[in-house]
C-alpha cells in the first residue's frame, strides 16, 4: 500500500491513478480474504481430528482402587482407547495426578471416582499430590 | 522405629560427639494442643490435656506463652472421630481454662479436611471463642484444588510466596513456613528455593541469642520417609539457623507427639485435635486409627514436656511438673 501511494505521488496521470485503484482493491481483497481461507482450512482440520477421535471411541474400561494409601494395581496395562477409573476407598482424601500433567483429578473423598480416557500409547506415571509417596502408572499399548 | 528413621537432615551442632542414637527420642499420644512457654529463651511445651493436673504454678513463670494446635481436619466425619468440631471445642475449653492465658495461638495446618470454605468457617468460628490471635500455616488438606489460593486469601495476607512469614513477640522470632506445595511424585514435603532464600535473608540480621521458633505443617526432620513424614530440603533451612542458640521447630501432620533434640534444635510434633495416626511403620498405612469412641479422648490424653538449654543437648521429657 505505501509503495502504491509513492507510485501515485510521482506519477500523476489518469492512467496511473486507475492502475493504482485496481492495485488497492486487489490488496484489500487479499487482506479480507486471507483470514476466511485460513479459518476454512482450520475447520477442515478440526473436523478431520474429530472424526479420528470419534473412531477411537473407548473400547473398554479398567479400574484402579485406592486403598490403604496405595494404588491397586500399581501398574496397569490397557489398550489405547481404554477408560481408566480410579475409586478412593480410603477414609482420607486422595488425588490422581499425572507426572507429565496429562491428567489431574480434583480431590477425591471417600468413594469418589475419577476417569480418564487413554487414547495415545505410552507410559503414564501418576501420583497422589496430597500423599506423593503414593505412585502408580498406566501403560497404554 | 530407630532402624527406619533416617537422620540425614540433622547434625551434631555442638560437636559433642553425641550421635543420633544418643539423642533423646520420645513418642507419646498427646492431647488437644500444647502450651508453649518461653523461659530464659528456652521453650517448654506442656500437653494441654494434662494442664489441669499441673496446677497454677506450672506455667506461671515465663516471658511468653502461646498454644500450638494442629490438624483439626474440620469436615472429617469417619470412624475414630465423627465429631471433630467437638474435639476442637474441647481444645478451646482447655485453652480458655488456662490460668496463665497464652498470648496467641499457632495452628500448624490441616485446618480443614477438604479445603471447603465452610470447613474453614467452622474452625474460625470455634477458635474465635479463645479471643486470641491465631497464626496459621497450611497443611496439604488446606490447599486442595486451588494451589492454596483460598488459604492465602483467608490467612496469608501480608505473607510471602505460598504463605510464609515471620514475626516477633517479646524478643522471640517466629517463622511460619510452607512445605505442602508443589509436592513431587515419590517425594516428601518441600520448601523450595524461593522460600529458602527468603528464610536466609529473614534471619541473617538477627543476633545469635535471639530465640527462634519455626512452625510448619510437615515435620522438618525425617520422621518416616516411607510415609512421606519429612521435608526434602529441610537441611538447608536448618543450616540457616545453625548460629542461633535456641531453635524450636513445631510441626503437625503425623497426628501424634514426637520430640527430638539435636544440639541447639528441639523438634516437636503436635497431636491432632481430630484423630490419631499410627506410629511410624506400625500399620499398613498412615490412615486414621480407629479406636472405640469412649477411648478416643483418653488416647488423646498424654502429655510430654521438652526442655533444651543453651548449647547443650539436654532434655526433660514427660515431666509431671506437679
Amino acid at each position: 500500500m505505501s509503495a502504491a501511494r509513492e507510485h501515485r505521488a510521482t506519477n500523476s496521470t489518469d492512467k496511473n491513478r486507475k492502475e493504482i485503484r485496481i492495485m488497492r482493491r486487489r490488496v484489500w481483497i487479499l487482506v479480507l480474504a486471507a483470514p476466511i481461507v485460513l479459518a476454512a482450512a482450520q475447520l477442515v482440520r478440526d473436523s478431520r481430528g474429530f472424526t479420528a477421535s470419534a473412531a477411537k471411541a473407548p473400547t473398554s474400561g479398567a479400574e484402579v482402587k485406592i486403598d490403604n494409601f496405595s494404588f491397586g494395581p500399581t501398574a496397569l496395562t490397557v489398550a489405547a482407547g481404554t477408560t481408566v477409573t480410579w475409586t478412593n476407598r480410603d477414609d482420607i482424601p486422595h488425588t490422581v495426578v499425572s507426572e507429565d500433567k496429562v491428567f489431574k483429578s480434583k480431590v477425591l473423598d471417600t468413594d469418589e471416582k475419577f476417569s480418564f480416557v487413554f487414547t495415545k500409547p505410552g507410559t503414564y506415571g501418576y501420583f497422589c499430590s496430597v500423599h506423593p509417596k503414593m505412585t502408580g502408572k498406566v501403560v497404554v499399548q | 522405629m530407630t532402624k527406619k528413621v533416617k537422620d540425614e537432615i540433622l547434625h551434631d551442632h555442638n560437636q559433642d560427639g553425641i550421635d543420633r542414637r544418643g539423642f533423646l527420642k520420645c513418642m507419646a499420644w498427646a492431647g488437644t494442643g500444647a502450651l508453649c512457654v518461653m523461659q530464659g529463651g528456652v521453650l517448654k511445651s506442656y500437653g494441654l490435656s494434662r494442664l489441669s493436673d499441673l496446677g497454677a504454678s506450672a506455667a506461671a513463670a515465663g516471658e511468653l506463652s502461646f498454644v500450638q494446635i494442629s490438624d483439626s481436619h474440620m469436615g472429617f466425619s469417619k470412624p475414630a472421630n465423627p465429631d471433630v468440631a467437638g474435639t476442637l471445642k474441647a481444645a478451646v475449653d482447655k485453652i480458655n481454662g488456662l490460668s496463665n492465658a497464652p498470648e496467641f495461638l499457632l495452628h500448624t495446618g490441616d485446618i480443614s479436611h477438604l479445603s471447603k470454605p465452610e470447613e474453614f468457617d467452622t474452625v474460625d468460628q470455634i477458635l474465635k471463642a479463645t479471643g486470641k490471635e491465631v497464626f496459621f500455616v497450611p497443611g496439604e488438606h488446606d490447599v486442595l484444588n486451588d494451589d492454596g489460593a483460598q488459604f492465602r486469601e483467608r490467612y496469608g495476607k501480608g505473607a510471602k510466596g505460598a504463605g510464609w512469614y515471620s514475626f516477633e513477640k517479646k524478643g522471640v522470632h517466629f517463622i511460619g513456613l510452607v512445605n505442602v506445595m508443589n509436592l513431587k511424585a515419590g517425594g516428601l514435603g518441600t520448601l523450595g528455593h524461593e522460600q529458602l532464600e527468603w528464610l536466609e535473608d529473614d534471619v541473617k540480621h538477627l543476633k545469635s541469642s535471639t530465640p527462634i521458633v519455626v512452625f510448619a505443617h510437615i515435620p522438618l526432620w525425617t520422621v518416616y520417609p516411607e510415609w512421606g513424614w519429612g521435608t526434602e530440603d529441610s537441611a538447608q533451612a536448618l543450616a540457616y539457623l545453625k548460629k542461633f542458640g535456641s531453635v524450636t521447630v513445631l510441626n503437625g501432620h503425623i497426628h501424634q507427639t514426637m520430640q527430638k533434640v539435636e544440639g541447639n534444635v528441639t523438634f516437636h510434633t503436635a497431636a491432632s485435635t481430630a484423630f490419631p495416626q499410627p506410629q511410624p511403620g506400625k500399620a499398613d498405612s498412615p490412615g486414621p486409627m480407629k479406636v472405640p469412641a469412649e477411648q478416643l479422648r483418653s488416647i488423646l490424653g498424654i502429655t510430654d514436656v521438652n526442655y533444651v538449654r543453651g548449647q547443650q543437648a539436654l532434655a526433660v521429657v514427660d515431666s509431671s511438673l506437679a
